[in-house]
């Protein structure tokens, strides 16, 4: 159970996020929507601990997120970054281990092998195991990531797993892949919060969506009531059309072309 | 995943190899000098000195040479060689970067400042004291202004109140130029023989080596190289990234500190009793990560063994090259050091540019 109470997020004197209200429980896939700047990244952060709210409350399961240790944190959120940047030449496995590390000393423990195989296999880079992770292309180096923060939380049950555009390197299968094991994890009992660029896939996939704009929360519910035309304009200046799907049950958003005409561009040049 | 069983055991025979290298090279460093010793002799003089055979019979010329010349200086190359590999591979750790070194962070710089003006107010104010008080004077005094440069770049790092890397980058680069523009300010006011003693300060050497210093040196390199191997995993955590390794559950903060502190320590002490020993810090880590991996648990630690075995023949070389002359070791180790950086440096630009 998240909690997210009347947050705002205030840096000299801008609001990056304000008076922010929602809750997910396990086996949501709760999607973040949004344009650039309305305060995704920086919502996400404080869920993740990373930034405290300047005003009001995140609790997991019952308990404030600032009274967590960090070590229990980490058995009880993971946290998949938009950007990975690694300079040291490390193999595959020993990123993914690194998941693993809040839960062992010194040495991995069997359960910890077993643990980083299983999501090394539903990643689908169980074969770049002994790679090194710096020739890895984008995509590739995602996924890992992905099995790094998974293997984190993999046998805490409940846990959240907050995401930052997991998907915007990959290419549209592994897009797919990623989001399709995001959900089975939501059947599973593990609670996902996930920001995502692309409206498609946030309707495809997610239970529930909640539109942000200018840092405030503009909509929050089912992507059938969130996604319309009218929101979507509202919140992207874009118009588009929002068509259901009648056997998925599943809004599907058309853009529209955008036109400029050359007077616009010589209003520049 | 066989591929971690293969790493462990080709890490054991790394440690074992530079194990066996380094006792090499102690004894052959202990043999050449302007009197050599054969090496039968060299090893049982060791093995009296460890106590092993109490009653055996040994040249005692060559018994004396070992006990106050040869065997203080070779410890001390030994424990100032571990003091920079091992720092330097922490640092770099922290700095998520292969070509970060302990100097950084403004030691090797506040050191240096602090060593020249003592050198030059000691001519002048300090004239009375004998030698040996000056020395002590000198390695004190570097210690401190070692210290005194990372306390002030690690605080004017900190953003909220937590030390920033980016921060501590900038505020190294900084305090490097500040120091080192009062370095050439006090340089240039310094006379004819004061300029000689800081110049030969500042190529570094391990020619003031006395039981004395050894042992004064012991503790502040002991407890680093003990301690630091230990952070191993964290330093690990930390190549993900900050965030990441945050979000993993690890204090940042305090790996940071313990980091900067250690080093300082370590490096700081070294410095101060043997001046700037250039380019191991920097070069030491980044072989044993060529040779076995990344994985600082194993890069922390055999760094420190690495560095030991590179200042110890190092300094075998500065002293038998152009004997009776003797080299500044840190000349030597830039000689020898820069093109291997830069082959490492070429190596690396392919991998990136692919």
């Amino acid at each position: 159970m998240l909690t997210v109470e009347n947050v705002s997020y205030e840096v000299n004197q801008r609001k990056l996020v304000s008076d922010v209200t929602f809750s997910t429980a396990s086996g949501e896939l709760l999607a973040i929507i949004g344009a650039n700047g309305a305060g995704k990244s920086t919502l996400l952060r404080m869920l993740s601990a990373e930034r405290k709210p300047t005003e009001g409350h995140i609790s997991l399961y019952g308990k404030k997120l600032k009274d967590y240790s960090p070590k229990e944190l980490a058995l009880k959120r993971a946290v998949l970054n938009q950007h990975n940047t690694v300079n040291m030449d490390f193999h595959c496995q020993e990123i993914v281990m690194m998941g693993r590390y809040p839960h062992f000393k010194n040495r991995p423990t069997e359960q910890d092998r077993r643990v980083i195989a299983e999501t090394m296999k539903i990643c689908g880079v169980l074969h770049l195991a002994g790679r090194s992770f710096l020739t890895l292309s984008g995509g590739e180096q995602q996924r890992v990531q992905f099995a790094r923060v998974l293997a984190q939380i993999w046998d805490q049950s409940g846990a959240l797993i907050l995401m930052d555009e997991p998907v915007a390197s990959m290419d549209i299968q592994y897009q797919q892949q990623t989001l399709a094991i995001a959900k089975a994890l939501c059947k599973k009992g593990f609670m996902l919060v996930v920001i995502l660029h692309e409206i498609n896939l946030a309707a495809l996939y997610a239970d529930r969506i909640l539109m942000l704009k200018n840092g405030q929360k503009w909509k929050d519910g089912a992507p059938l009531e969130v996604l319309n035309a009218e929101h979507i304009y509202s919140v992207f200046n874009v118009e588009a059309e929002v068509q259901m799907n009648r056997n998925t049950l599943q809004a599907n958003v058309f853009s529209k072309e955008l036109k400029l005409d050359a007077a616009h561009f010589n209003s520049f040049l | 995943m066989l591929t971690t069983q293969h790493r462990n055991w080709k890490r054991f025979f790394i440690y074992l190899i530079l194990s066996l290298l380094l006792v090499a090279s102690v004894i052959v460093a202990l043999a050449l000098g302007a009197v050599e010793i054969p090496v039968k002799d060299v090893s049982l003089i060791l093995a009296k000195k460890l106590g092993l055979f109490s009653s055996l019979a040994v040249d005692e010329t060559f018994e004396g040479v070992i006990n106050l010349i040869r065997l203080p200086r070779v410890l001390l190359g030994l424990l100032v060689g571990a003091a920079l590999g091992v720092s330097g591979a922490a640092v770099q750790g922290i700095f998520r970067n292969p070509l970060a070194e302990p100097g950084l962070i403004g030691i090797s710089a506040g050191a240096s400042l602090f060593a020249v003006i003592i050198i030059a107010l000691e001519t002048a104010l300090l004239a009375g004291l004998s030698q040996l008080l000056g020395y002590y004077l000198l390695a004190f005094g570097a210690f401190a202004g070692a210290a005194l440069a990372a306390v002030l770049v690690y605080q004017l790092s900190k953003t909220d109140g937590r030390p920033n890397i980016a921060g501590m980058l900038l505020a190294g680069i900084a305090i490097n130029a500040f120091a080192g523009a009062l370095t050439g300010l006090v340089t240039y006011l310094a006379d004819e023989q004061q300029l000689r003693t800081i110049t030969f300060w500042m190529l570094g050497s391990l020619g003031g080596a006395t039981w004395d210093t050894v042992t004064a040196l012991l503790p502040f390199v002991l407890l680093p190289v003990l301690t630091l191997p230990l952070l191993g995993k964290s330093l690990n955590a930390f190549a993900l990234g900050e965030a990441q390794a945050d979000q993993l559950g690890l204090r940042t903060g305090r790996v940071k500190l313990q980091v900067v502190l250690l080093s300082t320590l370590a490096v700081g002490a070294s410095v101060a009793v043997s001046g700037v020993i250039g380019f191991v810090g920097l070069l030491v880590p980044h072989i044993i990560r060529l040779l076995g991996g990344v994985d600082n648990r194993y890069v922390v630690p055999a760094s420190a063994l690495f560095g030991a075995l590179i200042l110890t023949l190092a300094d075998t070389v500065s002293r038998v090259a152009v004997a009776p002359i003797e080299l500044p070791i840190g000349v030597i180790t830039s000689l020898l050091g820069t093109p291997v950086f830069l082959y490492i440096l070429f190596k690396d630009k392919k991998k990136i540019l692919r």
